[in-house]
């Protein structure tokens, strides 16, 4: 099957190689990279392998003469899982970008260190003998070096200034391209006019440093987006299509076509939406709705892509793509929040907007002050530099990557992704917390309710049944009753959609759906007519009195203990579910949230969100399912257990993994850290500024105060950032 | 003053160096699996085959 599936991403490679990337889970160490890379090497036809630890992907290449070799099976043999992988389609953008920057920093750290030398030089030789040539000479070669070296390094920065001004406005790449251009610039005029000062080293140790800082947010958050395209990938993406001919095989499901005929085995998620032709099961659509209790599927129930058959195998029928699925109107709704969500500025560009003006009227001002105090228009002019030079945001650019990069290596270990670049600093700004229920506060699983209410006998009896049915009440019911001896029954069956049936004692007994469970008995009429619509219960009959078993889905482990610490933050927090009323209560009732909704529609989700922003809430939504994706978008930040549908994960800031919550306090504990260290980051380079200025406009800045200045504050910020490094993990 | 003349295309030269080193390591993609560098050194046969070119994107 994955044959099929692996030529869609096969590409061309040179004259007569193909070449595949595959995403292989479960690669750790060295011992899986060389059974891999062997295992691989050894079969026929393969020119190269090569795997990646770090992004956990095997890169392979044949001769395309050859047939296709078996790669997955092979792999599978070795005992990997592996999905064939796309880099032109799923953003390797980031990758090339980072090793630019990468090119672009190793540039200027040699330049950076070349002119430094030089310009010690000079500096010790001003108060020592040099002559005026040697002098010179040495600019002169500073200036070789340094200024193909900024045409080249400082692209990064002056295409985004360029870029900014362009559309009207600034940010912190325009002061930053201005002094670096502008020291440049003087420095070449103050060479050729063999005059004192030269400010190269300036110039490219200001590229070198901000380089860095560049590379490091680049490097961060592609490999946090890497590890959340792996995710995705690593989900089911073929469907198995029957052929007319009977015969059955795998299509990516990207290539469904409407009237095709699918099998969907048990426990598989529907690929499409289409309508079913054959079998009777239960389909479980939690993640689509939020709603726990699954419901029936027989020939002719329309079912949804992204909902897990629990039951036996479906056949069903692919209906077209058309604007009336419910997978249509969710991408509809996510758009829509989209556009309500543009707006934000992050903190660095907003207090650049402020930044450069007033630097650059600061320049000017010093002009004029030289001018009006009777010096010459090049005294002026240096001075009026040499303030841009000094003012150059080193500092306050570094402030937000730095700590970024090191906040986000830190969540990272904790299992919580940080895919949007201004999620971390949004995180730090919510007062609100809305939940969504099922999958995210809840395990998705059922579990027992009301065990005080059960004989012990009647679940002895109820477990015997349960305990070879795949149904997830089934489940449930075998791990309540764990631990007991179980009742000796005959003729087990299991009825597609119903429910179990077995005899005892020579009597037959029923366990399933009430209707079923209670056919024809008298107490069918008059057992609890109130829960007669909720199906999250079993019957047991044909034993004495019939038995109810009540469910409710699971809580996460640590659940209460979160949304308590959330609350103790001072964080309130809302429940939105589109489970039934009565299920959201009982759940708010257990965790102690006062306000909640139950049965929302996606539309009634976003509507509360809106109607909580419009209050001035900064809310983080959490939500995992299909329904809540629209939300995910529209909040002001937003987070998904990596469980999620994969159109909530891709519309998620933040993607957690493992059983508890505790993530989510995690990260927003240090979401808080990391906005106090940005906060106190740039207060140091203010604090640097307003002892620099001063002296800047009385033209006291010689180049080596200038560089001492720099470097000084640019490794007092990037110090500071690393203390996030020293605080603790918070205790669970 | 004369060692000047020598000793400052050394230095230049040396900073080069350097820094061609550091482009064909990038060229090479040696920086592109890091975790994995770390591991390789632990596989036992000699003559594993170093990635014969860039991979192109």
């Amino acid at each position: 099957m994955a044959q099929a599936l692996a030529d869609h991403y096969v590409r061309p490679h040179g004259e007569d190689e193909a070449e595949l990337d595959l995403i292989v889970d479960g690669m750790h160490c060295a011992g899986c990279m060389n059974k891999i890379e062997k295992g691989l090497g050894a079969l026929d036809g393969i020119t190269y392998v090569r795997a990646n630890l770090s992004t956990k992907r095997v890169a392979v290449r044949w001769q395309r003469r050859a047939h296709i070799p078996p790669i997955t099976e092979k792999l599978s043999e070795l005992g990997f899982e592996a999905v064939p992988y796309d880099p032109q389609i799923m953003g390797a953008l980031d990758e090339e970008q980072g090793r630019d920057l990468l090119r672009a920093t190793g540039v200027a750290g040699f330049a950076a260190a070349n002119v430094m030398l030089l310009s010690v030089s000079v500096w010790s030789g001003l108060v020592s003998d040099m002559e005026v040539e040697t002098r010179a000479l040495f600019h002169w070669i500073s200036a070789l070096i340094a200024l193909p070296a900024v045409a080249y390094a400082g692209q990064p920065f002056f295409k985004s200034a360029f870029k900014a001004l362009k559309a009207g406005h600034t940010n912190m790449d325009v002061p930053i391209s201005l002094a670096v251009i502008l020291s440049a610039g003087m420095s070449l005029v103050q060479t050729i006019t063999h005059a004192e000062h030269a400010y190269f080293d300036a110039s490219v140790s200001l590229l070198f440093f901000l380089l860095i800082g560049r590379y490091l947010d680049v490097k961060a958050r592609s490999k946090a987006c890497s590890v959340a395209q792996n995710l995705l990938a690593l989900r089911a993406v073929a469907a198995n299509v029957i052929m007319p001919d009977g015969t059955i095989s795998a299509v990516p499901v990207d290539r469904l076509d409407p009237g095709m005929k699918i099998s969907v085995a048990s426990g598989m998620r529907l690929p499409a939406d289409g309508v079913v032709l054959e079998g009777v099961s239960d389909i479980d659509k939690s993640l689509v709705t939020g709603e726990t209790v699954p419901e029936t599927a027989a020939p002719g129930t329309k079912v949804f892509a992204g909902t897990m058959n629990l039951g036996a195998a479906l056949t069903v029928r692919v209906t077209a793509r058309n604007d009336e699925t419910l997978l249509a109107e969710i991408v509809r709704l996510m758009e829509a929040a989209e556009q309500g969500r543009a707006g934000y500025v992050r903190l660095a560009d907003r207090v650049s907007r402020y930044y450069a003006p007033a630097v650059h009227a600061l320049a000017a001002a010093t002009l004029l002050l030289w001018l009006a105090l009777g010096a010459g228009w090049q005294t002026g002019l240096i001075n009026a530099v040499a303030v841009l030079i000094i003012t150059c945001p080193c500092a306050l650019a570094l402030a937000v990557p730095i700590v970024q990069v090191v906040a986000t290596g830190r969540l990272l270990q904790r299992g919580i992704l940080v895919k949007s670049s201004d999620g971390l600093e949004k995180l730090a700004d919510i007062d609100t917390v809305f939940f969504d229920k099922t999958g995210t506060l809840t395990e998705g699983k059922p579990e027992l309710c009301n065990r005080e209410e059960i004989l012990d006998a009647d679940l002895s009896l109820a477990g015997a049944l349960a305990a070879r049915s795949k149904h997830p009440l089934s489940e449930a019911m075998t791990r309540a009753a764990a631990g007991m001896p179980l009742a000796e029954i005959s003729d087990l069956q299991e009825h597609p959609g119903l429910g179990l049936s077995a005899t005892w004692r020579g009597q037959e007994i029923r366990l399933g759906k009430k209707a079923f469970a209670l056919e024809g008995l008298a107490e069918a009429e008059n057992a609890q007519p109130a829960h007669s619509t909720n199906a999250s219960e079993f019957w047991l009959s044909g034993h004495g009195a019939p038995c109810r078993f009540l469910f409710t889905d699971r809580l996460r482990p640590d659940a209460e203990a979160i949304i308590h610490a959330l609350q103790a933050r001072g964080l309130p927090v809302k429940l939105l579910s589109g489970d039934r009323e009565e299920i959201v209560a009982a759940t708010a009732k257990r965790l102690a949230i006062t306000d909640w909704q139950g049965e929302c529609t996606p539309q009634q989700k976003i509507a509360a969100l809106k109607a909580a922003e419009a209050d001035g809430k900064r809310v983080l939504m959490i939500g995992d399912g299909l329904n809540d994706a629209p939300c995910l978008k529209a909040a002001y930040v937003s987070m998904s257990p990596a469980s999620a549908a994969d159109i909530s994960q891709t519309a998620a800031d933040f993607i957690f993994q493992g059983q508890k919550l505790a993530p989510v306090l995690e990260a927003v504990r240090i979401a808080r850290i990391s906005r106090r260290l940005v906060l106190q980051n740039f207060g140091l380079s203010f604090a640097y500024n307003a002892v620099a200025i001063p002296l800047a406009v009385m033209g006291f800045v010689t180049p080596l105060i200038a560089a001492v200045a720099m470097s000084a504050s640019s490794l007092s910020v990037i110090g500071n950032a690393l203390r996030l490094n020293l605080t603790r993990f918070q205790e669970r | 003053m004369e060692a000047l003349l020598f000793l400052i295309p050394i230095a230049l030269g040396l900073g080069l160096l350097g820094l061609v080193a550091f482009l064909w390591s990038l060229k090479t993609g040696q920086y592109d699996d890091l975790d994995g560098a770390a591991e390789r050194i632990l596989f036992e046969d000699d003559n594993e085959e170093a990635p014969e070119e860039p991979k192109e994107k």
